[in-house]
């Protein structure tokens, strides 16, 4: 029986592989070209920023133009560095980035602790209440927050940028989901050896949770990074500008003939920090990503 | 039962979140939708002592009737229109083409996904290097220094040159450099995801596929797409709902003109459209403009969520 049924699909079968043989690294081809491509599209905006970056303004006005800088020219660095000056906002970023990735990964501990492990009443009703808020789009909170933060007169500060975004659902979401994972046991454990709520928090769940709170540092620092409708709205004055909007000031012509490499050499500065980022913390970020869909 | 101290506590390490939460959260969806509602109340002149207001519709009724908001909305909708069902399919096909690979698939992932880690504003003034023509165009003979690296390439390849960010350019060429711009910031979130729902995928389909020996094509739109629908919601809905709120990209390209030079404002999208009705002191209008984005998300949404019930397979 089992013979026969392999003589009767020897011939297919070796028909089949034949054409596999030829198929396959031919499909296997097509499969990296289409990559190779679409490789080099994601890559071209990259390229074409530091070879602009590099060129004299009357080189990069060739057409057509030159796809290596004939001449490399590092001043561009220099002037676009001072032009926006770059310095203060680099040190604005970093301040608000630090000082609110502090504070909101404080809270969001101190929160996703109380929803994980303690309990009161209401507590189901009021994440879900909190959760709920999530689908609300950001601009519906902004409207009346510009008028609260106006009658605070916290206008052109650095407690403007800081204060209204302390509190993050998704980050309380994503850690007390982490908490959740550790066993109870370990909890009652504490308990009975007379360790205190906050010593247990800090000695036993927050190193387990590290990797998480590592995605939520890197996430909140590129989002200050990276912020800039409500800077650009609440404190735009030189002291405390960002430096995204420093970016967008110092180069408002977008198209005309601008000095582009200057222009580009800024975008570059400002690129390379996120860079160097995602090089050494690549998979932080790409598993605090894939859970949220939130950019920044 | 939950003894009173644990409550006590419990309320101890929510306090700081509930605190910043009903000054920068409940309050907002409230005077929000006061604002909305209520015609002459502001946030702002509450404090200022008299005011008179009455309840009506009378914000909505001015925000759509206002032409810039037609343009807003239209400007809004294309985009996304445009954008969600492109960067899907495009991530999609990545996605399986990077699944079916050994050697340079990690090299290749990390490309794939650098466009994420960028600055809206700053790549944006990049594309718009790449776009721009150089040169005075508009004139009847127009004189061009440099037609720009996209126009450069069409060129090489035999093709005419298109005025497509700068003074005098059209709409429709407006539209398409936003799109590329957006499709290009959108993929790797989604290549993210659906890289990690097909790797999740039980390898004995693609085996019987196999034995049975069938096409390529089939393994896909029979096999694959149906067992990756809920990651594709998931990149559809999420792709809706940024494609709605869409505003930092146009302004990386166009800057704070929101448009070509010779038309400011055209390219303005909802978000857009919010932030200059506040800017104006206008959070009537603010107001119900986001309330009317809010109910064009949930819609959507929802419209997304019961289609891919019918359709999804779990």
């Amino acid at each position: 029986m089992s013979e026969s049924i392999r003589t009767m699909h020897t011939p297919n079968v070796k028909k089949n592989s034949l054409r596999q043989k030829i198929l396959r690294p031919v499909g296997l081809g097509g499969v990296y070209l289409f990559l190779f491509i679409m490789a080099a599209i994601v890559l071209f905006p990259f390229y074409w920023m530091v070879i602009s970056s590099l060129k004299s303004l009357a080189e990069y006005r060739l057409s057509p133009p030159t796809f290596f800088p004939k001449t490399i020219l590092l001043s561009n660095y220099a002037e676009a560095f001072t032009t926006a000056s770059l310095g203060r906002l680099f040190m604005n970023t970093m301040y608000v980035g630090l000082v609110s990735t502090l504070l909101s990964l404080a809270i969001t501990i101190f929160t996703a602790f109380a929803f994980a492990r303690l309990e009161f009443k209401g507590k189901e009703l009021l994440f879900a209440a909190l959760l709920a808020t999530m689908m609300i789009p950001g601009e519906l909170f902004t409207i009346t927050n510009y008028s609260t933060v106006i009658s605070f007169g916290w206008l052109n500060s650095y407690t403007v940028l800081i204060v209204p975004f302390l509190v993050s659902i998704f980050y309380i979401y994503l850690l007390r989901q982490n908490f959740l994972q550790i066993p109870n046991e370990l909890y009652l454990a504490a308990k009975v050896d007379g360790t205190s709520d906050f010593k247990y928090l800090w000695k036993v769940m927050v190193p387990l949770s590290l990797p998480t709170l590592i995605s939520i540092t890197i996430l909140k620092m590129m989002g200050a990074w990276n912020s800039y409708i409500w800077p650009r709205l609440v404190a735009n004055d030189e002291a405390h500008r960002m430096i995204t909007n420093g970016l967008r000031n110092a180069f408002t012509d977008t198209t005309g003939d601008v000095n582009y490499p200057v222009q580009m050499a800024a975008v570059a500065l400002v690129s390379a920090p996120l860079f160097l980022v995602f090089v050494f913390l690549r998979k932080y970020i790409m598993s605090g990503v894939s859970r949220s869909g939130i950019k920044g | 039962m939950v003894d009173s101290k644990q409550q006590w506590k419990a309320w101890i390490y929510l306090a700081p979140a509930i605190v910043l939460l009903l000054l920068f959260t409940v309050w907002p969806i409230i005077n929000t939708v006061s604002m909305a509602f209520l015609e002459g109340y502001s946030g702002l002149t509450k404090v200022g002592g008299e005011t008179t207001f009455r309840l009506g519709i009378g914000n909505f009724t001015r925000v759509v009737g206002h032409p810039d908001f037609r343009q807003a909305l239209l400007n809004t909708v294309l985009l996304c229109v445009l954008t969600v069902p492109i960067s899907t399919v495009l991530a999609l096909l990545i996605a399986v083409a990077l699944n079916s690979i050994k050697p340079l698939q990690k090299a290749l992932q990390t490309i794939f996904f650098l466009p994420y880690v960028t600055n809206s504003i700053a790549i944006g003034m990049v594309f718009a290097a790449m776009f721009n023509v150089i040169g005075s165009i508009g004139t009847r003979r127009p004189m061009i220094v440099s037609y720009g690296v996209v126009n450069d390439i069409i060129r090489f390849f035999g093709g005419n040159w298109v005025n497509w960010i700068n003074s005098g350019s059209e709409y429709w060429a407006n539209m398409f450099v936003m799109v590329v711009y957006i499709v290009w910031n959108a993929l790797p979130f989604k290549i993210l995801v659906l890289l990690g729902g097909l790797q999740s995928i039980n390898k004995q389909y693609y085996d019987a596929a196999k034995v049975d020996s069938t096409p390529r094509w089939r393994v896909l739109t029979k096999i694959t797409v149906p067992l990756l629908s809920p990651m594709l919601a998931y990149v559809v809905i999420t792709g809706f709902i940024g494609g709605f709120k869409e505003y930092t990209s146009i302004a990386g390209i166009f800057g704070e003109n929101m448009g070509p030079a010779h038309d400011a404002g055209r390219m303005n999208t909802m978000v857009g459209l919010i932030y200059d009705s506040l800017e104006k002191d206008n959070q009537g209008g603010a107001s119900a403009a986001a309330l009317i984005l809010f109910g064009i998300i949930l819609v959507v949404t929802l419209i997304n969520l019961w289609v891919s019930k019918k359709r999804t397979h779990y």
